[in-house]
């Protein structure tokens, strides 16, 4: 039976977890920690620290290390998210490091109504679209593409199979997939970024953008359609 | 529901915020469409594939300058 007639396209997925935080989202904390920081605190410290709103409460009352150990869980997937805005390794790690520096300078007024990473990545968002307009002012809009239904509806149908990214080595999936992301009008690009691969929810999403939740809702669904499409040479079943 | 709705319905039927009969209505009609079984599997696919890719690898020279910049603006230490 196919997959898709599976009744659970809410459970046990990346979709069931939106908007709330995700098992990948622990996952790839855990290995920025590992990975990123050599000089880390031996284990008690790390616990004691493991805590965001901890990290949040000393890093504004002054302890610089507490801000540091932050940066470090969190500067991956924030250079993730620039580069995917920006399409640009320069501006992209301009836009961290002003993300970074002015998350620190307005810490104060970071009331802890949401998760701190949930700010960072607003803050980071529009750093990242400075840069994207600066560079293409003419190119660059927030405003709804012009897209008829005729382009949105699926053109080719042809299923994938149970796992079809494990028919392509790492390195060369992550291009595939970047490769669609950097098609997508920019418009299209961050509404899905910020749902999907930041799992941000569609209300925070269309604050982030100043833009409404229906507008997040149509660019998402056109997004998801047009990555399905493009992934879909790489994907399909040889044999369906 | 014909195809032309389950299209339209799709994000949120995968985000969970359907009316309960009208995601009944799309899931009868995929019992009875091939086509839009195809496309509902490979869309959510689609989205559990980008959630779950690796973050890209932050290069260890970035990195390092973003922590230059934190330490001499912020008077940070090295971490």
């Amino acid at each position: 039976m196919p997959a898709l007639l599976d009744p659970a396209p809410n459970q046990n997925s990346c979709i069931a977890s939106h908007p709330r935080a995700s098992n990948v989202t622990v996952v790839a904390t855990v290995k920025a920690f590992d990975v990123n920081a050599p000089n880390a605190k031996p284990a008690a410290s790390l616990i004691a620290r493991d805590d965001e709103s901890a990290l949040v409460s000393a890093a504004k009352a002054g302890d610089v290390s507490a801000f540091t150990e932050l940066v470090t869980r969190y500067e991956r997937k924030i250079y993730r998210l620039t580069l995917n805005i920006t399409q640009n390794r320069e501006d992209a790690e301009d836009a961290m490091q002003d993300a970074f520096l002015k998350s620190y300078q307005h810490l104060d007024g970071f009331e802890g109504g949401s998760r701190f990473y949930t700010w960072l990545v607003r803050i980071a968002v529009n750093e990242a679209l400075m840069k994207l307009r600066k560079r293409r002012p003419n190119q660059f809009s927030l405003d709804e593409p012009v897209t008829t239904d005729e382009e949105s509806f699926p053109r080719e149908i042809q299923d994938w199979g149970p796992s079809p990214e494990q028919k392509f080595a790492r390195v060369e999936l992550n291009e595939i997939l970047n490769g669609a992301v950097t098609e997508l009008d920019p418009a299209y690009r961050v509404a899905f970024l910020l749902r999907d691969v930041e799992e941000l929810s569609t209300e925070e999403t269309a604050k982030m953008l100043g833009i409404s939740v229906p507008a997040v809702k149509s660019r998402l669904l056109r997004a998801r359609l047009k990555l399905r499409q493009k992934l879909n040479p790489y994907f399909r079943s040889t044999t369906s | 529901m014909n195809c032309r709705g389950v299209i339209a319905e799709l994000s949120s039927y995968f985000d969970d915020a359907l009316d309960p009969q009208v995601a009944a209505d799309l899931e009868r009609h995929l019992q009875g469409c091939k086509k839009c079984r195809v496309i509902v599997d490979t869309t959510r696919k689609t989205i559990e594939i980008y959630c779950n890719a690796e973050p890209v690898p932050l290069p260890e020279e970035v990195r390092q300058r973003l922590h230059t910049v934190l330490r001499v603006r912020l008077g940070m230490k090295a971490n």
